[in-house]
């Protein structure tokens, strides 16, 4: 498909020196391709066929709300200082007039009040941040529920991963930098995590912060984090994304004429261009009418910061509200027994704080998990076979449970962050709210998946229904005879294959290795299978489909009959 | 002098100095028995008699039930003994006295009682015991006071409970810091003063007057200065901005990718 394998003759050459293009637009065209010969590059990517489904753009929101937030945030450095040295606030803000503050406050509120267009470039750059990280998990909610992630994608996968954890990094580092008091106060809660761990944690803490909390470094150091180390790495990951992407290939969901073999959709050129581009103006017409019309992060309420004071309703941004709520679900205390363990040791004894330590290992599970899960699904299920068309999350009833389940976990996390907000709005307890918490904490997983499960499975079993029998009408008939019975509409073609295009593999037992011998983590990886695939919905097979149109067949339904002896020769299940 | 000197060893010398030095205690004491029962009396400094008579009645017919009919206390209520005229002023004016009902802390509500029929029962609840008084216009003009330095005393003393912008907070069992938006100066100072509900009392020995009216002065500066950045979200921070961008940005996104992508399918 490439013409620059091939070889061409020193005619050619010469005929692509003397090429003179018509029109003017061509002239500049031909000038540019003869100097860096974009054309190939066009003509293999323009022709990338793309296809088409709402759900697949949440990846582009999070490229373009990503480069309108290096934007607004170039924006914010020409003003911006990142210094922890002292200044008297004369800026035109009356309420911190003549107040101490570290010149990194002042300059945020010269920013917000005293720099034309700043408090709106500002609140673009926090909006856009927010909205950074929304689309990315979105994005890979989409990617795990549909099973884009299964091979040959799990690659791709591990750097969505790092780039929602670079993401993180990069609005946790933002949100540090004004140096009000709650900004502060995140960085004291990341000051009291680190001096949890045992032995080094004292040490990390202060190699941080250049000496004891707060110190005189920890902005500039963050600053240079957020402006340049963490963007840069994003941008690079995002172009290994990208690559890969096209590499890959775009995954579809199934339809007719969709197979594991082909792409069905528009190319990029014109289409996609045209579609891409006018939906970054979309994306960021949307962050702008946002950022206009809603304060965000109003720096000038929490005053400068001093390590004394935490204001009711401190909290992080959205993204780091599962951490701030596991440390609000963990109790210091069970009963009269503390959970403060120290260590005696011959120096007087070192505190090990259990109660800061614990609540990080179920949010370190969750990251862990969604690095790896690629493999672990597929060391359950033991599918080694490439993947191009996407599941309908009912079809995979296991994977869709536990990822609610994780869900569900991670929801009351982040539900446990705003415990205080939801107690004043909802007139609840804030106590209440905490146990219940704690007790959801470990039963809302399994709740939601057994549910989910079941749901799954219910909905596999309607489309089993509507397969066979077709959409209940809502028309009641009376027979010449009395009886009573309800009209079923037959689904379309098109919807017939949605409906019973997928695998449902069975179970497959413990299989020996190449010693011959079934070892215990066989055994163990088995009874994951079992319980991955023993419920199960069959999709209709055409055999069970024939019988169901010969039933129907009597009377009225004779065109349904028809329209299946002409699928006849396309044949659901069998359309490679 | 001289016949004074004289006199002094008279025999009647000793009576006269007796009958003197007791005419000037029965004075004093008839003096300071006054002093004391002016203060004691059932009409305490600013207020009338009838006040109190009317204050007392009303009282009877609408606290009583709880607060006992000498306002003793009992156990649906506590005693108002000593509580002083800022504590009616504060939980008759805000309507959170009489309360609706019973529960983890007593709700605002529109006041039950007009202006005048509020410094009555200040007046008789002033009158059982000494307590904390009404602030003086003084104290409560704003323009007098300085906003920064209120700002700082909010932010240290203050915001841990109803929020850097005042909006309110949770506190434990249900119980909560109301916001304190368009809430009137008196009330703002007399809370300070009082301590109603779960609030500490700040004493004028803790944040004296001038103080108080810094603080008043901040947070009327904050309410006239509305929000400079749009809607404020209620100035709960970045929950109600997560919320905002998972309703509403997401809502807008979804319409527009399936607007765009509607052609084909």
């Amino acid at each position: 498909m490439s013409a620059s394998k091939e070889k061409y003759t020193e005619a050619q050459y010469l005929e692509v020196d003397q090429y003179q293009p018509k029109t003017r637009t061509g002239r500049i065209a031909n000038y540019v391709d003869t100097r860096v010969g974009g054309t190939g590059m066009i003509r293999e990517f323009g022709r990338k066929v793309f296809p088409d489904h709402w759900t697949f753009m949440f990846g582009e929101v999070a490229l373009y709300s990503f480069i309108i937030t290096v934007l607004s945030g170039a924006f914010l450095t020409f003003w911006f200082d990142p210094s922890m040295a002292t200044t008297r606030y004369s800026g035109s803000y009356a309420p911190l007039q003549g107040l101490e503050m570290s010149m990194a406050y002042a300059t945020a509120l010269e920013l917000s009040f005293d720099v034309r267009g700043g408090l709106f470039m500002r609140q673009l750059h926090h909006w856009g941040a927010l909205l950074f990280i929304l689309a990315m998990s979105v994005h890979m909610l989409r990617v795990f529920f549909t099973g884009a992630f299964r091979k040959p994608r799990e690659l791709n996968w591990v750097v969505g991963c790092a780039l929602l954890i670079l993401g993180l990094g990069a609005g946790f580092t933002g949100y540090s930098l004004p140096d009000e008091v709650l900004s502060g106060n995140g960085l004291r809660i990341i000051d009291g995590m680190l001096k949890a761990i045992p032995v080094v944690g004292t040490y990390i803490s202060f190699f941080l912060f250049g000496g004891e909390f707060p110190g005189n470094e920890v902005i500039p150091r963050l600053y240079t984090l957020h402006i340049f180390i963490l963007p840069a790495l994003i941008l690079i990951l995002i172009a290994v994304h990208l690559f890969m992407v096209v590499t890959h290939k775009h995954t579809q969901y199934p339809g007719p004429g969709r197979t594991e073999r082909n792409v069905v959709g528009y190319p990029v050129g014109p289409v996609y261009a045209a579609k891409a581009g006018g939906f970054f103006f979309i994306v960021m017409g949307i962050l702008c009418l946002i950022a206009g019309t809603f304060q965000i992060n109003a720096l000038w309420n929490y005053g400068p910061y001093d390590p004394s004071p935490v204001q009711a309703g401190a909290q992080p941004d959205w993204y780091i509200g599962p951490f701030e709520g596991v440390l609000r679900l963990m109790p210091g205390y069970i009963g009269d027994f503390s959970l403060e363990w120290v260590i005696p040791t011959p120096w007087g004894g070192n505190s090990l704080a259990l109660p800061v330590l614990i609540p990080m290992i179920p949010v370190a599970l969750i990251f862990l998990g969604l690095f790896i899960w690629p493999w672990i699904e597929a060391w359950i299920t033991g599918d080694k076979k490439e993947h191009h068309l996407l599941d309908r999350p009912r079809n995979a009833p296991t994977r869709t449970a536990f990822g609610v389940a994780v869900m569900t976990n991670y929801l009351i996390m982040w539900g446990m962050g705003s415990n205080d907000l939801i107690a004043t709005h909802f007139g609840l307890s804030l106590n209440d709210i905490t146990y219940w918490s704690r007790v959801l904490f470990f039963l809302g997983p399994v709740i939601a998946y057994i549910l989910t499960k079941r749901i799954c499975l219910a909905l596999q079993r309607k489309d089993r229904e509507v397969a066979l029998h077709g959409h209940e009408a809502g028309v009641i008939e009376v027979s010449p005879e009395g009886g009573f019975s309800e009209k079923h509409k037959l689904p379309s073609e098109y919807e017939l294959w949605s409906l019973v295009s997928y695998e449902a593999a069975a179970p497959s037992g413990p299989r020996p290795n190449a010693k011959g011998k079934v070892t215990a983590m066989e055994k163990f990886r088995s009874r994951l299978n079992r319980m991955w695939f023993e419920d199960r919905v069959e999709p209709v097979s055409r055999e069970e489909y024939l019988e169901a149109l010969e039933h129907h067949g009597h009377g009225e339904h004779t065109e349904g009959l028809e329209a299946a002896q002409s699928r006849g020769e396309i044949g659901p299940g069998t359309g490679h | 002098m001289k016949a004074l000197s004289q006199k002094r060893r008279h025999p009647f010398a000793f009576v006269a100095l007796l009958l003197l030095g007791l005419l000037l205690t029965g004075g004093l004491y008839a003096a300071a028995t006054t002093v004391n029962q002016a203060q004691a009396s059932n009409v305490p400094d600013g207020y009338s008699a009838d006040q109190v008579d009317e204050g007392e009645r009303l009282f009877v017919a609408n606290c009583a039930t709880c607060h006992g009919m000498n306002a003793e206390g009992t156990d649906a209520g506590p005693s108002l003994v000593g509580v002083g005229a800022a504590s009616v002023e504060f939980q008759v004016g805000t309507g959170r006295m009489p309360m609706q009902m019973q529960g983890p802390q007593a709700q605002q509500k529109p006041p039950q009682f007009n202006d005048e029929q509020t410094t009555q029962l200040a007046a008789y609840v002033a009158s059982l015991g000494a307590g904390p008084a009404v602030p003086d216009d003084e104290w409560l003009d704003v323009d007098q006071g300085d906003p920064a330095r209120g700002g700082e005393l909010f932010r240290i003393n203050c915001a841990m409970c109803h929020n850097a912008a005042g909006a309110g907070g949770a506190l434990t069992e249900g119980k909560y810091a109301p916001s304190l938006h368009g809430v009137e100066a008196v009330h703002i100072y007399t809370a300070m003063t009082t301590g109603p509900q779960n609030m500490p009392v700040f004493n004028d020995a803790n944040i004296p007057p001038e103080d108080k009216r810094d603080i008043i002065a901040f947070l009327k500066t904050y309410e006239q200065q509305g929000s400079p950045g749009g809607f404020s979200l209620g100035y709960l921070g970045p929950v109600s901005e997560g919320l905002l961008i998972w309703t509403l940005g997401l809502a807008l996104l979804i319409g527009s990718m399936v607007w765009l992508t509607s052609r084909s399918s």
